[in-house]
């Protein structure tokens, strides 16, 4: 199989992305680095949240706390802040994002509840522990992380995105090499193939839900960046990652599909966004929009799928 | 008794007690569950001397039929191994219709565009999970989006006609008679039709045979896809009844109205002892698993707690109740 068939979703959403940027340039002739910047930086929390949920549905599952954790994260980083310099709260707060999805991921192993059940549950309990840490919105952010995800870098280059891939690629692509890697796609392809062949089923899946807590945790932080405050109720991102991470090829049931092509997805969403924005549309027509094409890709995508397997 | 032990009739002194309890729990879920149930007013009770009475009992039955039904949703979609994402959605465009269409053509029009919206979107959701084969929990994602996208396109046109919520969906949402909630009148027979429908008719059968083998049933002669559309129609009409009622026990559409209750319902079913893998699940123990919610809702708030802890503990007790019982009965 050829590098294009291996990768021919992948390809065709980074050319759907491309057109769709050309479209907005035509639209709005005066779309520009600005732009493209801000555009970034509002995808950064869809981009990690979609980053997470990726690596759950790899391994078989799905996580419906993603949400939930982000907003305890950033709760936690915004009240860290006030007391402690920048680098060891985001250390402690990558660290408890880690703990949370282990916790999500254990008790998935040992309570034997479906995947989607357990993590309904935790749904609650994550975003009631994000009131605890702060009944309304609070906390501080230090500047200089405010900065870092403003402005661009190396001529054009917006600095959120060199920041979202940088974090993505240093956990995802030494992950993927590994043995866990490994372990993670064929717990996601057949769990009991897996198991047979000698694969540790429960830690596999353990370390893949720490993996998507700790995605979670870079959302959260995100969340602050962008906002420059803790904010205990959780946003929109659990629809938004299910659906862009569908769109970007990886199979609900698990076992196919990477990262690179959830993130490409998150970016076509955020800028069909724009585009209808600036194509002065009803932002309420968006919405419908966004869920007619999540479906039709998916449409497409089984339809592809069928001939393939007729052919 | 399964069809193993049919085949393979082993002496029952063999089988240790614990198992064979967990065994005849299994295949009775709602007995265990109506004796959590009875412990929580028990605690309930014991907390506050005095709360339980027939004004209490009332209030939790008109609070958890709504919860129910949106339940009976989730359950009989997870019979086929799907899930209704967009019950809720439907539920509030349902609601929202009926509002504001009653002050122009009346209040029966109001009803049938109402549940005629609430059938579209369970059609289309039937389409995507029976015909092109998507996965419910994206297909009915997908849906509700596209719900919700277009009754805030709805609400702007309609924003200067004004709302009504015509006065029957009032008095049944709202009404008492004979200290019971006017919503039982509702209820009853709708719990009747499917909980007999699922055990008696062809059609709850087939829900049953195709979450536990769909490929075995469509070498049996089933159209499949025929029964996940007539399926999800029903779950969108189920879903746009709830929405009237519903409207009418708050008595103000607005665009977010049932959706609180979607995981909810969703726990409802789950911790009913509906599997969400398909094939088992009972609407007595849906009944049964909203009425816990929502007595433990009140129990919940009447703890003086901050909020966050009330919603961890509701989240920790959801847990609590689906892992025991999949310990106890020994399946997922």
């Amino acid at each position: 199989m050829s590098f294009a068939q291996k990768h021919a979703w992948t390809l065709g959403l980074f050319a759907l992305l491309l057109v769709l940027l050309g479209i907005t340039k035509l639209i709005q002739p005066t779309f520009g680095l600005t732009g493209l910047e801000s555009l970034a930086r509002a995808a950064l929390p869809f981009a990690f949240a979609t980053a997470a949920m990726a690596v759950v549905v790899i391994v078989g599952g799905i996580d419906l706390s993603v949400a939930s954790i982000m907003a305890v994260c950033a709760v936690t980083a915004a009240v860290l802040m006030q007391s402690m310099g920048a680098v060891p709260a985001v250390a402690i707060t990558l660290l408890i994002g880690l703990g949370m999805g282990m916790t999500n991921g254990a008790l998935i192993v040992l309570t034997r509840v479906p995947d989607i059940v357990v993590t309904l549950a935790m749904l609650f309990v994550w975003e009631g522990t994000a009131l605890l840490i702060l009944n309304a919105p609070g906390g501080t952010v230090h500047d200089w992380l405010e900065d870092s995800i403003a402005g661009t870098l190396l001529f054009w280059l917006p600095k959120a995105l060199i920041i979202m891939a940088i974090a993505v690629a240093l956990v995802w692509i030494p992950l993927k090499r590994s043995k866990l890697g490994l372990s993670i796609y064929a717990v996601g392809s057949d769990e009991l193939a897996a198991f047979r062949s000698g694969v540790p089923v429960g830690w596999t899946k353990i370390a893949a839900y720490g993996v998507c807590g700790l995605f979670c945790a870079m959302g959260g932080l995100s969340l602050i960046m962008l906002t420059g405050i803790g904010e205990p109720v959780p946003g929109p991102y659990l629809l938004a990652s299910v659906a862009a991470v569908v769109l970007g090829g990886v199979v609900l049931g698990g076992g196919i599909g990477g990262l690179l092509g959830p993130i490409i997805a998150v970016f076509i969403l955020r800028i069909i966004r724009t585009i209808l924005t600036l194509a002065a549309v009803d932002p309420n027509v968006t919405t419908i929009v966004e869920g007619t094409i999540m479906v039709a890709v998916v449409m497409f995508g089984a339809f592809l799928v069928m001939r393939r397997s007729k052919a | 008794m399964s069809v193993s032990d049919q085949l393979h009739p082993s002496g029952e002194e063999t089988v240790p007690a614990l198992v064979r309890a967990g065994r005849f729990l299994a295949d009775n879920p709602v007995i265990p569950l109506i004796f959590l149930l009875c412990c929580l007013v028990g605690v309930l009770e014991i907390m506050r001397p005095g709360i339980i009475s027939p004004f209490w009992f009332s209030n939790t039955l008109k609070f958890a039929i709504p919860l129910a039904m949106l339940a009976a949703c989730q359950m009989l979609t997870m019979l086929t191994a799907g899930i209704d994402l967009s019950a809720a959605v439907v539920a509030t465009v349902s609601a929202f219709v009926v509002a504001s269409v009653t002050p122009i053509y009346g209040p029966f029009a109001g009803v049938v565009i109402a549940l005629g919206a609430a059938i579209l979107v369970g059609l289309v959701n039937g389409f995507g999970v029976g015909v092109a084969r998507v996965h419910p929990l994206i297909m009915t994602l997908g849906t509700g989006l596209i719900a919700t996208g277009c009754l805030q396109v709805y609400q702007r046109f309609v924003i200067n006609t004004g709302s009504e919520i015509p006065a029957f969906l009032e008095w049944l949402g709202t009404g008492r008679t004979a200290g019971l909630p006017n919503g039982l009148f509702l209820f009853v027979p709708f719990a009747a039709i499917i909980l007999l429908g699922l055990r008696y008719t062809g059609f709850g059968r087939l829900l049953y045979a195709i979450g536990s083998n769909e490929h075995a049933t469509k070498l049996s002669g089933v159209r499949s896809w025929q029964v996940f559309m007539a399926l999800y129609a029903l779950v969108g009409l189920i879903a746009g009844i709830t929405g009237l009622l519903y409207v009418g026990m708050i008595r103000a559409p607005s665009l977010s109205l049932a959706n609180p209750l979607l995981l909810p319902s969703a726990a409802a079913a789950v911790i009913g002892g509906t599997s969400i893998f398909g094939g088992r699940g009972s609407y007595a123990g849906a009944i049964v698993g909203a009425l816990i919610l929502t007595v433990l809702g009140t129990l919940l708030t009447l703890l003086q707690m901050p909020q966050g802890a009330r919603v961890v503990l509701f989240g920790l007790i959801i847990l609590g109740v689906t892992a025991l019982y999949v310990r106890l009965t020994d399946s997922r």
